[in-house]
C-alpha cells in the first residue's frame, strides 16, 4: 500500500508500523523506502542506481537471494552498512570482480556486500537491462530513510496471515489507517496483490481455455488425419494382413502391429510439433527480448497427447484390420 | 514360450519316429503305385485330417451357390495328396476350410484330434501357425522384408525365442537351397525362389500339413518340377502335403490323388475316366 499522508503528517512512523502489525490477519509489515542514487566502485561512479529500503521480513516472503544473504533484524538499526546487489550492478560495475564481501561506496558510506539477488524473468528486467540503468541496490530500509531524508514510511508492504482472508486484512488495515490519519482523505490507498492476482489469473484462464480450445481442434483434426491414414493403410494391407492371418498371427497381433503404427505415426508429429513450437518460442524471445524459457513438462505434455491421440485414433483402424477375415484378406489383389 | 519350443521339436521328432510313415513311403513312386500305396496308407498311418460332410454356400442376393456339396475327406500322416479339378470347381474354397481360414457351412472337420468348429479365433490361429504351412500360388511374400525376415514372421507367432528362430530360419532356407539367398528381398528373386522361400516360410514350424495351393501356377514347367522335386523330398522325410491343382501333369507327383468336380470329391481312380 502507499501512504502518501496528508499536509500534517507525512507517510508513517515506527510507532504507526507498531500498530498495522497489531492488525488482525496480518504476518509482517514490510516498509519499502526506495530512492535514485548514485555508487562508486573502485573510483568510477555509477549514477543510475536505484536503491530500495527493505526490511529484514521482507526477505521472508519474497525469494530474492541468489547467494549470500538476506538482512536479518540486527541490521535494521540503521547501522549496519550491507547492501545486496543485482546482476545488472554486477554487470556493469563489477564485472569480473569479487563481488560477495567487496565494499562499494553509496551516499557517504562504505557498504559491504552481503548477498546477490536473483534474476527476475520479467519482461521488465531484459527491457532496462539494455538502456542507462546500472542496477538496483538494497540497503536496510532505514538506512534509506537517512540516505532520503525522509520524515515518514510511504510505502508498506504488509504480508497476510495464511488463514487470514485479503479483503477483511485490507478492512481493518484501511480502520487502523484511518485511526492513524484522522480519517482524512486520499492519505493512503491500498493496493490488494490477491484482488490483482485473481483478475491476472482469470485473464490467464481465459487465455488458457483460448489455446486449449484451439489445442483441442487441431488434436481433433490431427486425430482424424491419423485415423483416415490408418483406415487407408489396413485397406491398402488387406492382403498382406490376410497373410499374417494365415501364417498364425492373433487378432489382438494384429491389432498391436496397427496401433503401435498409429503411435509411431502421432508421436512423430508430436516431435515435429515440439521442434517447431520451441523454435518460434525461441525466435520469438530473441525478438521480444524475454529470456527462453525451455520447460521439460510442457514437451512431455505435448508428446503424451500426441501419443494418446495416435491411440484412441489409431484404435478403431487396427480393430477393424484386427477382424479382417483372413480369405477376403487373401483373396483382394 | 518354452511350451511352444517344445512343440515344435515334439512335431518335428514325430514322423521319423514314426516307423509305418517314414520307411513305407519311400521305394514306391509314379502313378502306377500310387493308388495301392493309398489303400496301404490309410489303413497304417495316423489319421491327422477327417471331413465328413463338409458344404459351402455363398448367398449372393436372393441365390445360393452350393460350392462344396458335401466332401468325406480322410488324410494320414506322411501322405502327399493332390486336390484335382477344374477351374471354379471349388478347390480354393476347400483348401481355405482345410486351412482354418474359412468356416463350412455345415459339415465335421477335425484336425489333429480337434474338432475345428469348436476352436476360438485365437485357438484358431495358433492351428493355423503350427498345423498348417501355406503355400499360395502367388507366394504371397511380403515384399518390403527379406527371404529370411519372411520366413521368420511364423515363428515369431510361434513365441521362438531370437536365437532359436535365427537358426530356425537358416536351417529351413538351406533345406530349400536358398542358403546364399537369404538376405534378398523377394523382388530380387525368380519366381522359383520365391516360392522356395514361401515353401520354407510354410515347414518352419514344423506344422502337420504342408497345404499348397496352386503351388506351380506362377511357375513355368521347369522351375515347377523343381518345386515339385522339392515336394517329393519334402514327403519322403515324412511331411503330410496337401497339394491343389487344376493340373494333371502336376497332380500325378502326388501318391494320392482326389478329384473336385461341381463340389463333389472323388478318390482319384473312380473318375480316371470321367
Ligand atoms: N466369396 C464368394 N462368394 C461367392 N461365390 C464364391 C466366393 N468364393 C468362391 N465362390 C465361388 O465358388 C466357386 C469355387 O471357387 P474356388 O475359388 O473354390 O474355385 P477353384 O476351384 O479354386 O478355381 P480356380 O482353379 O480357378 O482357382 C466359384 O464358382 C466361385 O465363383
Ligand atoms: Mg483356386
Amino acid at each position: 500500500m502507499s501512504i502518501p499522508g496528508t499536509a500534517l503528517k507525512t507517510g508513517l512512523t515506527e510507532r504507526d508500523l507498531d500498530t498495522l502489525r497489531g492488525v488482525e490477519g496480518t504476518a509482517g509489515v514490510s516498509p519499502q523506502v526506495s530512492l535514485m542514487s548514485a555508487a562508486e566502485v573502485d573510483g568510477e561512479v555509477y549514477k543510475k542506481i536505484s536503491i530500495d529500503g527493505e526490511s529484514a521480513i521482507y526477505f521472508l516472503n519474497n525469494d530474492v537471494i541468489e547467494s549470500g544473504r538476506p538482512f536479518g533484524a540486527a541490521d535494521m538499526g540503521g547501522e549496519a552498512h550491507v547492501c545486496i546487489v543485482d546482476h545488472t550492478f554486477i554487470r556493469k560495475a563489477m564485472w569480473g570482480k569479487k563481488v560477495l564481501g567487496s565494499t562499494i561506496r553509496l551516499g557517504g558510506y562504505e557498504y559491504q556486500i552481503v548477498g546477490i539477488q536473483k534474476d527476475s524473468d520479467s519482461m521488465l528486467n531484459a527491457y532496462t537491462d539494455t538502456s542507462s540503468y546500472d542496477g538496483t541496490i538494497m540497503i536496510p530500509y532505514t538506512n534509506a530513510m537517512n540516505m532520503s531524508g525522509a520524515s515518514g514510511i510511504t510505502s508498506v508492504e504488509v504480508y497476510i496471515a495464511k488463514d487470514a482472508s485479503s479483503g477483511t486484512v485490507e478492512k481493518n488495515l484501511r480502520k487502523a489507517l484511518n485511526g492513524i490519519f484522522n480519517d482524512a482523505d486520499n492519505a493512503f490507498s491500498i493496493f490488494n496483490m490477491e484482488s490483482l492476482m485473481k483478475s491476472i489469473n482469470t485473464t490467464k484462464a481465459m487465455m488458457q481455455a483460448m489455446l486449449g480450445g484451439i489445442a483441442s481442434i487441431a488434436l481433433l483434426v490431427g486425430g482424424i488425419g491419423i485415423m483416415n491414414m490408418m483406415l487407408v493403410s489396413v485397406s491398402e494391407r488387406t492382403k498382406e494382413i490376410g497373410l499374417r492371418k494365415a501364417l498364425g498371427a492373433e487378432p489382438a497381433r494384429i491389432q498391436t502391429l496397427f496401433l503401435f503404427e498409429a503411435v509411431t505415426l502421432s508421436v512423430f508429429g508430436g516431435l515435429i510439433g515440439v521442434g517447431i513450437g520451441e523454435l518460434i518460442a525461441a525466435i520469438g524471445s530473441v525478438a521480444l527480448k524475454i529470456k527462453f524459457s525451455f520447460s521439460p513438462g510442457a514437451v512431455l505434455l505435448g508428446l503424451g497427447f500426441s501419443l494418446g491421440v495416435g491411440i484412441v485414433f489409431g484404435w478403431a483402424p487396427a480393430r477393424r484390420a484386427s477382424r479382417l477375415n483372413p480369405i477376403d484378406a487373401l483373396r483382394s489383389e | 514360450m518354452a511350451d511352444n519350443q517344445a512343440e515344435i521339436k515334439e512335431n518335428s521328432a514325430a514322423p521319423a519316429a514314426d516307423p509305418g510313415a517314414g520307411e513305407r513311403i519311400l521305394p514306391i513312386r509314379g502313378d502306377d503305385g500310387k493308388r495301392a500305396d493309398h489303400e496301404a496308407d490309410s489303413d497304417t498311418g495316423e489319421r491327422i485330417l477327417s471331413m465328413r460332410g463338409i458344404t459351402k454356400d455363398y448367398v449372393m442376393g436372393s441365390e445360393v451357390s452350393h460350392v462344396l456339396k458335401g466332401i468325406d475327406l480322410d488324410v494320414n500322416r506322411g501322405e502327399f495328396l493332390a486336390v484335382l479339378g477344374p477351374s471354379g470347381s471349388g478347390k480354393s474354397t476347400l483348401m481355405n476350410i482345410i486351412g482354418c481360414l474359412d468356416v463350412p457351412t455345415a459339415g465335421e472337420y477335425w484336425l489333429s484330434g480337434r474338432r475345428i468348429a469348436d476352436q476360438s479365433e485365437k485357438q484358431l490361429a495358433r492351428i493355423r501357425n503350427r498345423e498348417i504351412g501355406f503355400v499360395f500360388q502367388a507366394f504371397q511374400l511380403l515384399q518390403k522384408q527379406s527371404a529370411r525376415e519372411n520366413v521368420e514372421l511364423p515363428l515369431i507367432y510361434a513365441g521362438m525365442p531370437e536365437r532359436q528362430r535365427k537358426e530356425r530360419v537358416e536351417e529351413m532356407l538351406e533345406r530349400v537351397g536358398l542358403a546364399d539367398k537369404m538376405d534378398y528381398l523377394p523382388n530380387q528373386l525368380s519366381g522359383g525362389q520365391q516360392q522356395r522361400v514361401a515353401i520354407a516360410r510354410a515347414i518352419s514350424t514344423n506344422p502337420t500339413i504342408l497345404l499348397a495351393d496352386e503351388p506351380t501356377g506362377a511357375l513355368d514347367q521347369t522351375t515347377g518340377h523343381q518345386v515339385m522335386d522339392l515336394f517329393h523330398d519334402l514327403n519322403e522325410e515324412g511331411r503330410t502335403i496337401i497339394m491343389i491343382t487344376h493340373d494333371r501333369h502336376i497332380a500325378a507327383h502326388a501318391r494320392r490323388i482326389v478329384r473336385i468336380l461341381d463340389g463333389n470329391l472323388l478318390e482319384g481312380g473312380e473318375l480316371e475316366d470321367a
